[in-house]
C-alpha cells in the first residue's frame, strides 16, 4: 500500500490526488464537475476534449413541466416517463427526474443557455413523442429547446461554465482501470488509472469520491447515431471489475436515423408536425397509435417502421426505408426550428427537406441499462448494497428512469439532473473520506495489457471484427430479436472474442496511437455486446425497446423485474454461460400500476 | 500512384452504386521518428458519398494503423476533425468525395498555425488558450427565481455566434494567426460576440476591452478566409466587424 503526493513521477507514472474524480467530460460529467469544483478539490478525465463530447449532437430538447405554453406538471412528466419505459421505470427516481427537471433548466438558463423563447420572453416549449396531456389525452408542449441544437447548447454552456469555475481537465486522458481496495470487507474505488494520448505515459488518479459518466456504446451497431468515440469503455471497465451491469438488454433504436447512415434526424421534427409515410405516401402510424400517431414513443414508432419495411411497404428502389415528410412546413418554420438536420439530409443524402420527403431508417442510439445507481447517484455492488464514494451519472447510468424504454427529451434532463445530484453527493462524501491507499503496483495490469497489445504479432484486423460484431448486432439484436437470432449472433460473439487474443495493432509508437486505444474499445464493445445478448435470450417477453418476436406479449407475472448481470468466472471461456450470472431486482411501484400500453 | 478512374459507367438507379479509386495524399509526420513532414500516397476505393473521413478510415482500418487523425461524432457537431483538404479548411466529416475533383489526388494535411503533433494531430491548447481569454461565460447578476427574460429579437441577435463548435476552422484559416499566433483568433472572437450581444450579460464592456488589445479585434483584415472556412456557416468575419464597432460605438 502507498501513496504518492499530487504530481509525483515514479517509474513514468504520474500520481495525482484529487477530493473528487470525474470520468467523462459529457453533459453528466461537466454538470456534475459545476457543483464539485467550487467546493472540493476536482479532476475531470476524459478522452475527448470537453466540446467533442456527444451530449452536443443532442438535438430536439429536454422535458420539463414548466407550463410556460400551455398547462401541464410534473406529475403527469412521472407518468408518462412511467408509462414511456413500458412500466420498468423505477418510480421513486422518475418522480425525482420530473420534479428537478424545473430547476435544472432554470439552472441552464440562468448559466446563459440560450433557448427558444415564447413571445413574453420565456423559455419556450414544445411538444415531444410520448409526452402527454393528463396521463395520455393529447401531445404536450414540454420540451424545452434551443433550435434543433438542444445539446450543443447544453455541452458548450456547461464547458463554459466549467471555465468560469477554473474545472481541472485533463484532455485526451483514457480512463482504463478503476482500482478498487477492499476496506472492512467491501471493495471501494481508490482512484483510477488513465493513458495519456498524447505520450502513452500512464497516470494514476487517486480520489476519495469517482464519478463514472462516460457516456453510452452505440457502436456495437453497425446503424447508430453514436460517435465513433462511444464504445461503453467505462460500463466495460465496471463490468471488468466485477459489479453489476443492469437492463442490458434494453437499447433504444431511434425511429429517425438518415438512411443507410444512422444519423440522427431529431423527433422534434415530428414534434413540430413531420409526418412519417411509407412507399404508398399513407400515414401509416394512423393505424398503430390512432391517438398521438406520429408522437408515439421511439420503441413503438421504430417497430412500426421496421413492420412497413418487412410487409414491403418500404420506399426506394430496395424498399428498405419510409420518408420523413415536413414538405409541408413552410421553410421560415424548418430554418428556425430544424435548421441544422434539414442540413444533414442535404449534406448526406442530396435531398432537399423543403421540397422533398427524407429517407430514414431505425439507428441505435441509447442504452436504457447500464450501471446500476440509486437516486443518490451511488454505484450499486448488488441490488441494494451502495459502494461508497462510487458514483455515475448519465447514459452509462441505470438509475432507472428510462425503464424499457427512454422517451425523448428524458436523457438531457437526466444528466442535468443526476449529473448534478452526483456532483454533490460526492463532495458531501469526499468532505468526511480518507483517501484509500493505493495498491502495491497499481497500474500493472493495464501496463501490461498496453505493452502486449503495443508489441502484439497479431493478425486480426480490428476493423474487420468491428465490423463483424456490428453487422451482426444489427441483424440479430435489433428492433426485432429471436431465440434463434439471439443465438446467431451469441456464436459470432465468441468467435470474435477468442479472434480479439489476436488482434493486430500496426501502429508501435506511444505518441497518440489511436490504433492502440481502438484495439481496446474494441474489448469493450465485445464484451459489453455479449452481456446485452445473453440479458436478451433471458427475457422472454417484449417490453419497450426488447422486442422478442417469440415472445410478443409483456409478460408481467414474470419478468417485471431488472436484469442484473454479473461477471463471475474466467471471463476469458467461450461460453458466456459460464461467466455471466444473472439475477433480478424489483422495480420500485410508488403510484402507477402496469397497464395496457396503448397511445 | 493512379489517377482516378470509374470502374464501370454510370449504371440505371437499381444496379449496385459504383465504386471509383481515388488517390489520398496525406502529410504524415511521426514526431518519434521523422524530422520533417512527408507526403504519403494511399489508393482507395470510395463510393460518391463517402466523407473524407471515410477515406482516413479505410487507410487506417486497411492500410497503415499508425495514420493518425482526431474524429468523433462523424456528421460535423463535435468539430474534432478540421483539417486542410486540397489546401482548404473542412471538416473530414462534411467533406463529401461527389463535391471533390476525384481525377486528381486529394490532399489531406494538418489545419495550420497550431503546433504539429502527430500526422493530422495539432495542439489545440493554444486555442483554447485563446477561447478561455475572453471569459466565454454568461456573467449576469443576481439569481432569478425562474428564467431571466429574454425576447425573441434579442435571442435573435446572437443566434449566429452560438453555432460555434470551437473546431479551429477558422482561427486555422487566418493569414493573421499564421504569422503571429498572439492573435486571438476568428474562433474567440465569435465566442467573446455570442456573449456581448446577449441581452442577458453584463460584462460586454470587460470583453470590448481584452479584444480592444493590440492582438485583438484590430488585427483581423478581413479577408474572410475564416468565413469561408466555418462548417457551421457562421458569419465570421461580419461577427468581427460588429464587435469592432462596438469598441468604437458601442452595442446597438
Amino acid at each position: 500500500m502507498t501513496d504518492y503526493a499530487d504530481g509525483t513521477v515514479v517509474e513514468g507514472v504520474t500520481y495525482h490526488q484529487h477530493d473528487v474524480v470525474i470520468v467523462g467530460a459529457g453533459g453528466a460529467g461537466m454538470r456534475a464537475a459545476i457543483e464539485a469544483g467550487p467546493k472540493a478539490r476536482t479532476a475531470v478525465i476524459s478522452k475527448l476534449y470537453p466540446t467533442r463530447s456527444h451530449t452536443g449532437a443532442a438535438q430536439g430538447g429536454m422535458a420539463a413541466a414548466l407550463a410556460n405554453v400551455e398547462e401541464d406538471n410534473w406529475e403527469w412528466h412521472t407518468f408518462d416517463t412511467v408509462k414511456g419505459g413500458d412500466y420498468l421505470v423505477d418510480q421513486d427516481a422518475a418522480e425525482i427526474l420530473a420534479k428537478e427537471a424545473i430547476d435544472a433548466v432554470y439552472d441552464l438558463e440562468n448559466m446563459g443557455l440560450p433557448f427558444n423563447r415564447t413571445p413574453e420572453g420565456k423559455i419556450d416549449q414544445r411538444r415531444f413523442g410520448g409526452h402527454t396531456r393528463d396521463h395520455g389525452k393529447a401531445p404536450v408542449r414540454r420540451a424545452c429547446y434551443a433550435a434543433d441544437r438542444t445539446g450543443h447548447m447544453i455541452l458548450q454552456t456547461l464547458y463554459q461554465n466549467c471555465v468560469k469555475h477554473g474545472i481541472n481537465f485533463f484532455n485526451e486522458y483514457y480512463v482504463l482501470d478503476l482500482i478498487m481496495v477492499e476496506v472492512d470487507g467491501q471493495k471501494r474505488p481508490s482512484g483510477v488509472v488513465a493513458y495519456e494520448l498524447a505520450t502513452g505515459n500512464l497516470h494514476v488518479f487517486q480520489g476519495k469520491a469517482v464519478i463514472f459518466a462516460t457516456g453510452g456504446f452505440g457502436k456495437i451497431f453497425k446503424t447508430t447515431s453514436n460517435a465513433h468515440t462511444l464504445t461503453g469503455d467505462g460500463v466495460g471497465i465496471i463490468w471488468r471489475k466485477g459489479l453489476p451491469l443492469e437492463d442490458m438488454e434494453f437499447f433504444q433504436f431511434h425511429p429517425t436515423g438518415l438512411a443507410g447512415l444512422g444519423i440522427l434526424l431529431s423527433e422534434a421534427a415530428r414534434g413540430e408536425g413531420a409526418i412519417l409515410r411509407n412507399s404508398e405516401g399513407e400515414r401509416f402510424m394512423e393505424r398503430y397509435a390512432p391517438t398521438i400517431k406520429d408522437l408515439a414513443p421511439r420503441d413503438i414508432v421504430a417497430r412500426c417502421i421496421a413492420t412497413e419495411v418487412r410487409e414491403g411497404r418500404g420506399a426506394g428502389p430496395n424498399k428498405d426505408y419510409v420518408y420523413l415528410d415536413i414538405t409541408h412546413l413552410s421553410p421560415a418554420v424548418i430554418d428556425a426550428k430544424l435548421p441544422d438536420i434539414t442540413e444533414f439530409a442535404r449534406t448526406y443524402l442530396g435531398v432537399e427537406p423543403y421540397t422533398e420527403p427524407v429517407p430514414i431508417l431505425p439507428t441505435a442510439h441509447y442504452a436504457m441499462g447500464g450501471i446500476p445507481t440509486n437516486v443518490a447517484a451511488e454505484v450499486l455492488s448488488d441490488n441494494t448494497t451502495v459502494v461508497p464514494g462510487l458514483y455515475a451519472a448519465g447514459e452509462c447510468a441505470c438509475v432507472s428512469v428510462h425503464g424499457s424504454n427512454r422517451l425523448g427529451t428524458n436523457s438531457l434532463l437526466d444528466i442535468n439532473v443526476f449529473g448534478k445530484r452526483a456532483g454533490n453527493n460526492a463532495v458531501e462524501y469526499a468532505a468526511t473520506a480518507e483517501f484509500i491507499p493505493l495498491p502495491d503496483d497499481p497500474t500493472k495490469p493495464i501496463r501490461e495489457l498496453v505493452e502486449m497489445l503495443r508489441n502484439s504479432n497479431g493478425t486480426e484486423r480490428m476493423s474487420t471484427m468491428r465490423k463483424e460484431l456490428q453487422q451482426s448486432m444489427d441483424t440479430n439484436a435489433q428492433v426485432y430479436r429471436t431465440e434463434k437470432s439471439l443465438i446467431e449472433v451469441t456464436k459470432v460473439i465468441a468467435d470474435l472474442r477468442e479472434r480479439y487474443k489476436n488482434v493486430m495493432v500496426q501502429d508501435k509508437g506511444k505518441r497518440f496511437n489511436t490504433d492502440l486505444l481502438e484495439a481496446i474499445e474494441l474489448g469493450f464493445l465485445l464484451d459489453l455486446a455479449e452481456v446485452l445478448v445473453y440479458s436478451a435470450m433471458y427475457r422472454k417477453e417484449s417490453r419497450g425497446g426488447h422486442f422478442r418476436e417469440d415472445f410478443p406479449k409483456r409478460d408481467d407475472e414474470n419478468y417485471m423485474v431488472h436484469t442484473m448481470a454479473y461477471l463471475s468466472g474466467d471471463a476469458h471461456s467461450a461460453d458466456a454461460g459460464d461467466h455471466i450470472k444473472l439475477d433480478t431486482k424489483p422495480v420500485v411501484v410508488t403510484r402507477y400500476q402496469p397497464m395496457e400500453r396503448k397511445y | 500512384m493512379s489517377t482516378a478512374t470509374l470502374d464501370s459507367p454510370p449504371a440505371p438507379a437499381d444496379a449496385p452504386i459504383p465504386t471509383f479509386t481515388v488517390t489520398m495524399m496525406v502529410r504524415r509526420f511521426n514526431p518519434e521518428v521523422d524530422e520533417e513532414p512527408r507526403w504519403q500516397d494511399f489508393d482507395v476505393e470510395l463510393y460518391p458519398t463517402d466523407r473524407v473521413l471515410d477515406a482516413l478510415h479505410k487507410i487506417k482500418w486497411e492500410q497503415d494503423g499508425s495514420l493518425t487523425f482526431r474524429r468523433s461524432c462523424a456528421h460535423g457537431v463535435c468539430g474534432s476533425d478540421a483539417m486542410r483538404i486540397n489546401g482548404r479548411n473542412r471538416l473530414a466529416c462534411k467533406t463529401l468525395m461527389k463535391d471533390l475533383d476525384i481525377t486528381k489526388p486529394i490532399y489531406v494535411e494538418a489545419i495550420k498555425g497550431l503546433p504539429l503533433e502527430k500526422d493530422l494531430v495539432v495542439d489545440m491548447e493554444p486555442f483554447f488558450d485563446s477561447y478561455r481569454e475572453v471569459q466565454p461565460f454568461l456573467i449576469a447578476s443576481g439569481k432569478p427565481e425562474k428564467e431571466r427574460i429574454q425576447s425573441a429579437s434579442d435571442r435573435a441577435r446572437f443566434d449566429d455566434t452560438t453555432k460555434c463548435i470551437l473546431c479551429a476552422a477558422c482561427t486555422s484559416s487566418c493569414p493573421v494567426f499564421w504569422t503571429d499566433g498572439q492573435y486571438f483568433g476568428p474562433a474567440a472572437i465569435v465566442n467573446a460576440h455570442r456573449f456581448i450581444f446577449d441581452s442577458r450579460d453584463e460584462a460586454s464592456s470587460v470583453r470590448l476591452d481584452i479584444l480592444n488589445d493590440k492582438e485583438g479585434v484590430w488585427r483581423c483584415r478581413t479577408t474572410f478566409n475564416c468565413s469561408e472556412a466555418c462548417p457551421r456557416g457562421i458569419q465570421v468575419t461580419q461577427a468581427i466587424a460588429e464587435v469592432k464597432q462596438a469598441i468604437m460605438f458601442g452595442k446597438r
